[in-house]
């Protein structure tokens, strides 16, 4: 058996390659889009930017020893936006510890439920937020992931991630609260 | 801020993340605290707003087209010497074959959804499928002897079905889905409001024990073999919720 194994020559191995990741990563490319969406806040730049990512995961492939194949390709997917935002955006990776300027106290949950009730309003809040912000609250509330999984996406220390999670939902309900503040005195 | 309890407590609450003692501690906090309470209740409707929203951005269907042209060509290095994928494949076949690896495990490498013959995410979208008004059940019974003969001449296959109610996960029925282009039986419970959808289909796979837990869209899942039935249990129920009923399935 092992003698025929070793039988295999490359381009076998690369067309089982292929196969095995369409199955096991490909069917990620949803998550993939998703965040990069929210971290390049474009549709168009997260397309070229979710291809880039899943070709280097596919060059990757061999080094991914199984488990969590999501996490996995997550993880590239983030280092790929980055990388694109370093490049094209760099000011946008600079802007992040303008925060505690305002401390109050959150909104109620009534004012916050005519807030969130606006598609649009919440993507501009979601979109105000700084990005190691941003990627908590999407990979929390909108990909479900678990703390011990967003601690491997986005490689910070779970402690850290549980104190981001806390202080990004700060954020934004003081973005929505604050928007529809705004909205209200200029109808005035 | 009065109250001493770390902020990170009542977000690990929210999120579920707390152990049962810390969980229970910060529950009897709660009753005193009109602070945490507040913000607790502020947090929840942030979260519902944010998850009712339809934020979520699905990859268009040209990206994925365009991702799957890409992987072909990048998997072919020697295209270029004049070897037809054909060839290629056929060769492929025929050391898989030499190798003792049959077709039927081959595109089953991987772990859990991804081998069964589905993909986690047609069973998920066949869930959420299931969730829109009027597509549960094709039949609404909590009867186990109500629900198994009715896939009888359904299905080319005997899905074993039991009622657990007492353990505190009732049966309210059954249909067929499709999954991977053939049809499957699923059984649908419920916990606390949350519906738990189970799919069953036959196998010809060794028995598993359950696999560690999936999740893609926050949804979960539970994926295992027991006796040449395949079994995925999916929800949004909490993950020990969903492995409890797991349990009581493989049993």
């Amino acid at each position: 058996m092992s003698g025929s194994v070793q039988g295999r020559n490359s381009e076998v191995v690369d067309v089982q390659d292929r196969a095995r990741f369409e199955q096991i990563v490909l069917p990620h490319l949803d998550a993939a889009f998703n965040l990069a969406r929210w971290l390049l806040k474009s549709r168009t730049d997260s397309e070229d930017v979710a291809q880039e990512a899943l070709l280097r995961a596919f060059r990757f492939f061999r080094g991914f020893n199984g488990g969590d194949a999501r996490a996995w390709l997550l993880q590239i997917v983030r280092n790929t936006c980055y990388t694109w935002l370093e490049k094209n955006r760099p000011v946008e990776l600079m802007t992040e510890f303008d925060e505690e300027l305002h401390p109050q106290s959150s909104g109620s949950p009534e004012a916050l439920a005519i807030a969130g009730d606006n598609r649009e309003r919440l993507v501009r809040a979601l979109e105000t937020l700084p990005p190691r912000f941003r990627e908590v609250l999407v990979l929390r509330e909108l990909e479900g992931c678990s703390y011990k999984e967003i601690a491997t996406i986005t490689a910070i220390p779970i402690g850290t991630v549980m104190s981001s999670l806390a202080r990004a939902r700060q954020r934004l309900q003081r973005a929505l609260t604050h928007a529809s503040a705004q909205e209200a005195s200029r109808e005035l | 801020m009065n109250c001493d309890f770390p902020r990170t407590t009542l977000h690990g609450y929210l999120d579920g993340e707390l152990d049962a003692t810390r969980s229970a501690e910060f529950e009897r906090h709660l009753e005193n605290c009109r602070e945490c309470a507040n913000s607790l209740a502020s947090e929840e409707s942030l979260r519902s707003a944010l998850q009712h929203a339809g934020l979520y951005e699905h990859a268009p269907v040209a990206l994925r087209k365009k991702i799957r042209a890409e992987l072909q060509a990048a998997a072919a290095p020697h295209a270029a010497l004049g070897i037809p994928l054909w060839r290629r494949v056929a060769v492929a076949a025929a050391i898989l074959i030499v190798t003792g690896v049959s077709w039927y495990a081959w595109p089953r490498l991987g772990p859990t959804p991804p081998s069964a013959g589905f993909t986690a995410a047609e069973m998920i979208d066949a869930h959420i499928r299931s969730l829109q008004p009027g597509h549960l059940t094709d039949i609404a019974s909590t009867d186990q002897h109500t629900v198994k003969p009715w896939f009888t001449g359904k299905l080319d296959y005997a899905p074993p079905v039991k009622d657990y109610s007492d353990e505190g996960f009732p049966l309210i029925g059954g249909r067929l889905d499709a999954l991977a282009g053939r049809s499957v039986a699923v059984l649908v419970y419920t916990r606390r409001k949350h519906i738990i959808n189970v799919f069953v289909l036959p196998t010809k796979e060794p028995d598993t024990p359950i696999h560690p837990p999936g999740l893609r869209q926050g949804y979960q899942w539970y994926h295992w073999r027991h006796q040449g039935m395949e079994y995925c249990a999916v929800s949004d129920v909490s993950a020990s919720d969903l492995h409890e009923l797991a349990q009581l399935l493989y049993q």
